[in-house]
């Protein structure tokens, strides 16, 4: 039954006897799986994250093809599409979306990218698959706990898509939700039946996130294997590990901002509202602010942007280093860096708000904190790119994407420089330079993260390999189509564009920006379509790619000492036993240009 | 139905595509001397390609940028703005220019060892050390701009304005001859009175009411701020101005005026953009265009959140009193 037969004759390959194998089912499988418990209600680390990737991908579609719709608008509002009458029904006419739906996709696009994507769709699954097995463990520390965090996931991924379906439309207030737009449906439509939603769904999402979280926390700490200190593990853990503290830290703080939202629209309290007239009365609503929102908001808000950066960030030092065959550079800076950006991340919320209204001196702190990211953020730049120089660089297609992301992260960081200070904020402050900025240096990056973790890890999680040709095509489109959209839109920002405008034709003084607008959807539609390549390789693949090899990467890393073969309990026999970092690449002294944590070090030999 | 068809087209082409691509990859699934060689080559083209695609922005789409700044504090921001991009666009240049290099010149050799390169405390040091001075600079000459943006509290005869948003549209409350708003309150609104004025408050009476802004060149004008249903945001782009309109409590922003409308389309900078615009509405068929600043809303609002404007108008200091001398007082609308 073992069929990892082909392992490459490589030093991480352990030697494994059948006997062993049934040795191990006999004291620990004494139950049948039914399907039902293998497929579905699994506690399997390896299938839960399985299905947090297939759901992550699914909502990915449907954010991705959200912004093609509003893009096509965006670009030639007044004109009718075939498609925009196909999938919108009710809320176009003749082909031309209405500005309600326009509010709405745009939100949920977003909503959709952040949160279901990129946090639940990226940590989830790399959390999940990789703690486990890059640290030495049978399992997360409560596979219960972990089954009921994904089964929350998808209950509110559900939620969510069905909130697309109600009559008045889907929350249409921006993916930040602030009240009282986002209180009031007398204000827009989507923020009756469908804000409702919204806040259920995000609700239940937060408690998934939080078992989650909670899991890899007690899960790194507790179940490394033997030698396996804290400064040997790989990045991924690192990063994984520092992102759920940061997600326990701030995710319950919106949900205390959703729990006095759902009671200002539904139980008449006055958190965050406060003398409104709209259509022709006075509400009863006395004393709230709005700006309360949005400090509780954005104190998830911004920890949340690292939420999704982070992961990413361990996924591309871990897939840089082995494909450069070299140790990452500043192991212990990286960490260091990981540590320093999630704390920073906590204390900036306020640059998201320096116009709104709050005292000016607390603009100024803010600025301050905000731009110490800066720091740490460089450190981690140039690490990567040292750790390219004088390699012996293999050009997977995870590598391509991890290449990808420094180069994104780098100029979509870089503008960050602007918008984390306050003086410069004001003029570009919720216009599309705020748009290019973020999508570059968090959606972008992120989303390279998390195809590249998909290339590198696919053989991992389904034995098969993705195909390397289509990996290359999808990267290379993806690339180009990625900066053509995001770094012109730097300018229509700068020309004063304010986001969110359903069309621009009210202003002659935006007449001029059109042309840009045409050619970033162009590029957008090229950028959506290239995705096509990736979902057919990635779902093609797990039934017809060629069958993995035991450690086709040659890589360091426990998890490629297990049989590829899925088992409960990751490995047949004793857990290994590590005795030196991940990062041994090239090392002088060994024949190989790697050498798997689980050697042991040579007589004489200098632990790195 | 027609969607069904799209996404059945979509799951078709993606067959198609695997279909095409697995006749053709017999070999590894891992990547060989040979792609590594291809794929670095391409790091180098795509290179070329990225530094292509900013100076072509940069070219292209200069003139569409706002044209100079209309108010004195915006002069502030546009050179520390000017300095920012500079610092940006360097570090930009070199760290891409060294990623892109490093993947075609390291691209992977069967039998090369790489470097076995772990760590430099000396590097690291001089990474961290660097951008944390470049920063520091940054932050004080930021907020030193803040600082003299924000504080509106050494104006001398400031005028001020109170700017009042609503769905979907703007409207303006001077504060008249006293130079002092009088009180209101969404519970006021009544008929006429939009703003709910607190016409019992004497200060109120003579403010003046309008729809359009009007500004004096070289005079501070303090904006206050009130929303009566949700969020919106003031942008003023020509003046670097922007503030949130908050329902429940009242905003603050203020600049000084240094280009009439007049003088602002005789900038140069102006007369190209507008040129340009001109040319894409002869294009079309549409009138052409003549320069005027705006108050755009800048938060999303609902529906009509993209076309909320308000019309601004900046004259010299004579011509604004005649024109504020001849609206009607709040006392005079109301009665």
């Amino acid at each position: 039954m073992v069929s990892w037969s082909k392992n490459n004759g490589t030093s991480c390959s352990i030697i494994l006897t059948t006997t062993l194998l049934k040795n191990y089912n006999m004291s620990d499988h004494h139950h049948k799986e039914t399907f039902i418990t293998k497929y579905v209600f699994s506690t399997d680390h390896k299938m839960i994250s399985k299905q947090y990737l297939v759901t992550g991908i699914f909502m990915g579609i449907i954010g991705v093809f959200m912004s093609m719709l509003f893009r096509l608008q965006i670009a030639w509002p007044e004109h009718s599409f075939s498609i925009i009458e196909a999938f919108l029904g009710r809320h176009q006419d003749g082909g031309v979306m209405s500005p309600d739906i326009y509010l709405a996709i745009v939100t949920i696009h977003g909503t959709i990218m952040v949160f279901f994507v990129l946090t639940a769709g990226l940590s989830g699954t790399f959390s999940n698959l990789l703690i486990p097995l890059q640290i030495g463990a049978r399992d997360m520390a409560s596979g219960f706990l972990n089954m009921v965090s994904y089964w929350l996931f998808f209950l509110s991924s559900v939620i969510m898509v069905i909130s697309l379906f109600v009559e008045a439309g889907p929350a249409s207030a921006g993916w930040t939700i602030y009240p009282p737009l986002s209180a009031l449906p007398q204000a827009i439509p989507g923020s009756g039946m469908g804000m409702t939603l919204w806040l259920v769904s995000m609700a239940i999402f937060i408690a998934s996130s939080l078992l989650g979280a909670l899991n890899y926390i007690v899960t790194v700490l507790n179940l490394r294997t033997v030698g396996m200190k804290m400064t040997r593990l790989p990045l991924t853990i690192w990063a994984f590990f520092i992102t759920a503290i940061i997600g326990v830290v701030s995710f319950p703080v919106l949900l205390s901002a959703a729990l006095l939202l759902i009671f200002d629209r539904s139980f008449g309290t006055s958190f965050y509202l406060s003398d409104i007239f709209i259509q022709g009365e006075v509400l009863h609503y006395q004393g709230g602010s709005p700006v309360l929102f949005e400090h509780l908001f954005w104190f998830l808000g911004h920890p949340e942007v690292y939420i999704v950066i982070l992961p990413a960030m361990g996924i591309v030092s871990e897939i840089i280093a082995c494909n450069s065959r070299k140790p990452i550079f500043g192991y212990r800076a990286m960490i260091g860096s990981i540590i320093a950006i999630a704390f920073l991340s906590t204390i900036v919320w306020g640059h998201h708000m320096f116009v709104s209204g709050m005292n000016p001196f607390l603009g100024s702190v803010f600025t301050f904190t905000t731009l110490l990211i800066a720091i740490p953020s460089a450190v981690k730049a140039f690490n990567w790119i040292t750790t390219l120089w004088k390699g012996n660089l293999q050009m997977n297609p995870a590598m391509l994407f991890s290449i990808g992301f420094v180069s994104t992260f780098i100029s979509g960081g870089l503008t960050g420089l602007v918008l984390g200070d306050s003086a410069l904020d004001i003029n570009v402050h919720d216009t599309y330079f705020v748009v290019a900025h973020f999508h570059l240096v968090m959606g972008v990056s992120a989303i390279y993260g998390m195809f590249a973790g998909v290339y590198h890890w696919f053989p991992k999680m389904f034995g098969r390999m993705m195909n390397k040709v289509l990996g290359y095509w999808h990267f290379w489109i993806t690339v180009i189509a990625a900066y053509g959209v995001f770094f012109p839109m730097h300018f229509i920002g700068l020309a004063g564009l304010p986001r969110r405008y359903y069309s621009n034709t009210a202003f002659p003084l935006f007449d001029d920006v059109a042309d840009v607008n045409i050619v970033i959807t162009m590029f957008a539609i090229l950028g959506g379509a290239a995705q096509i390549i990736f979902l057919a390789n990635f779902f093609i693949s797990i039934y017809k790619g060629k069958k993995a090899g035991q450690n086709p990467w040659k890589s360091n890393t426990l998890e490629w000492t297990t049989p590829i073969e899925h088992i409960h309990g990751n490995w047949p026999g004793e857990i290994p036993t590590v005795h030196r970092w991940a990062y041994d690449y090239s090392k002088p002294g060994h024949e190989e240009d790697f050498v798997c944590q689980t050697t042991p070090l040579k007589e004489g030999e200098e632990e790195s | 139905m027609t969607a069904l068809f799209y996404v059945l087209l979509a799951i078709v082409i993606g067959i198609a595509i695997w279909q095409v691509t697995s006749i053709l990859n017999l070999k590894s699934a891992i990547a060989t001397e040979k792609d590594n060689n291809t794929q670095g080559i391409l790091f180098a083209l795509f290179g070329v390609f990225f530094y292509g695609l900013m100076i072509f922005s940069f070219w292209k789409y200069s003139v569409i940028l706002l044209p100079d700044s209309a108010s004195l504090e915006g002069e502030q921001y546009d050179t520390l703005y000017l300095i920012t991009m500079l610092l940006i666009l360097v570090v930009q240049a070199i760290t891409q220019f060294l990623l892109f290099y490093f993947a075609f010149k390291y691209r992977g050799i069967n039998g090369r060892k790489a470097l076995f390169y772990a760590d430099s405390h000396k590097l690291e040091t001089i990474w961290t050390v660097v951008p944390a001075i470049v920063l520091a600079g940054l932050v004080l000459y930021g907020l030193t701009v803040w600082n003299d943006v924000m504080d509106s509290s050494d104006a001398e005869n400031p005028l001020i304005i109170e700017v009042y948003a609503k769905q979907f549209q703007w409207e303006a409350r001077y504060a008249g001859n006293d130079n002092e708003l009088g009180l209101a309150n969404v519970r006021n609104i009544k008929g006429i009175n939009t703003m709910g004025v607190d016409m019992t408050d004497k200060n109120a009476l003579d403010d003046v009411p309008t729809r359009e802004l009007h500004l004096p060149k070289g005079r501070k004008v303090i904006f206050k701020f009130r929303s009566q249903d949700v969020l919106h945001s003031a942008y003023m782009p020509h003046f670097r101005a922007q503030m949130n309109c908050v329902p429940g409590m009242v905003t603050e922003f203020s600049f000084t005026p240094s280009m009439t409308t007049e003088e602002m389309r005789a900038n140069e900078k102006t007369i190209n953009k507008v040129e340009g615009i001109n040319k894409i509405r002869a294009e079309k068929g549409e009138d052409p265009y003549v320069f005027d600043y705006l108050l755009l809303c800048n938060k999303i609002c609902g529906a009509s959140h993209y076309n909320m404007q308000m019309k601004i108008i900046v004259e010299e200091k004579a011509q604004f009193n005649t024109w504020l001398a001849g609206q009607k007082t709040m006392a005079q609308v109301v009665q």
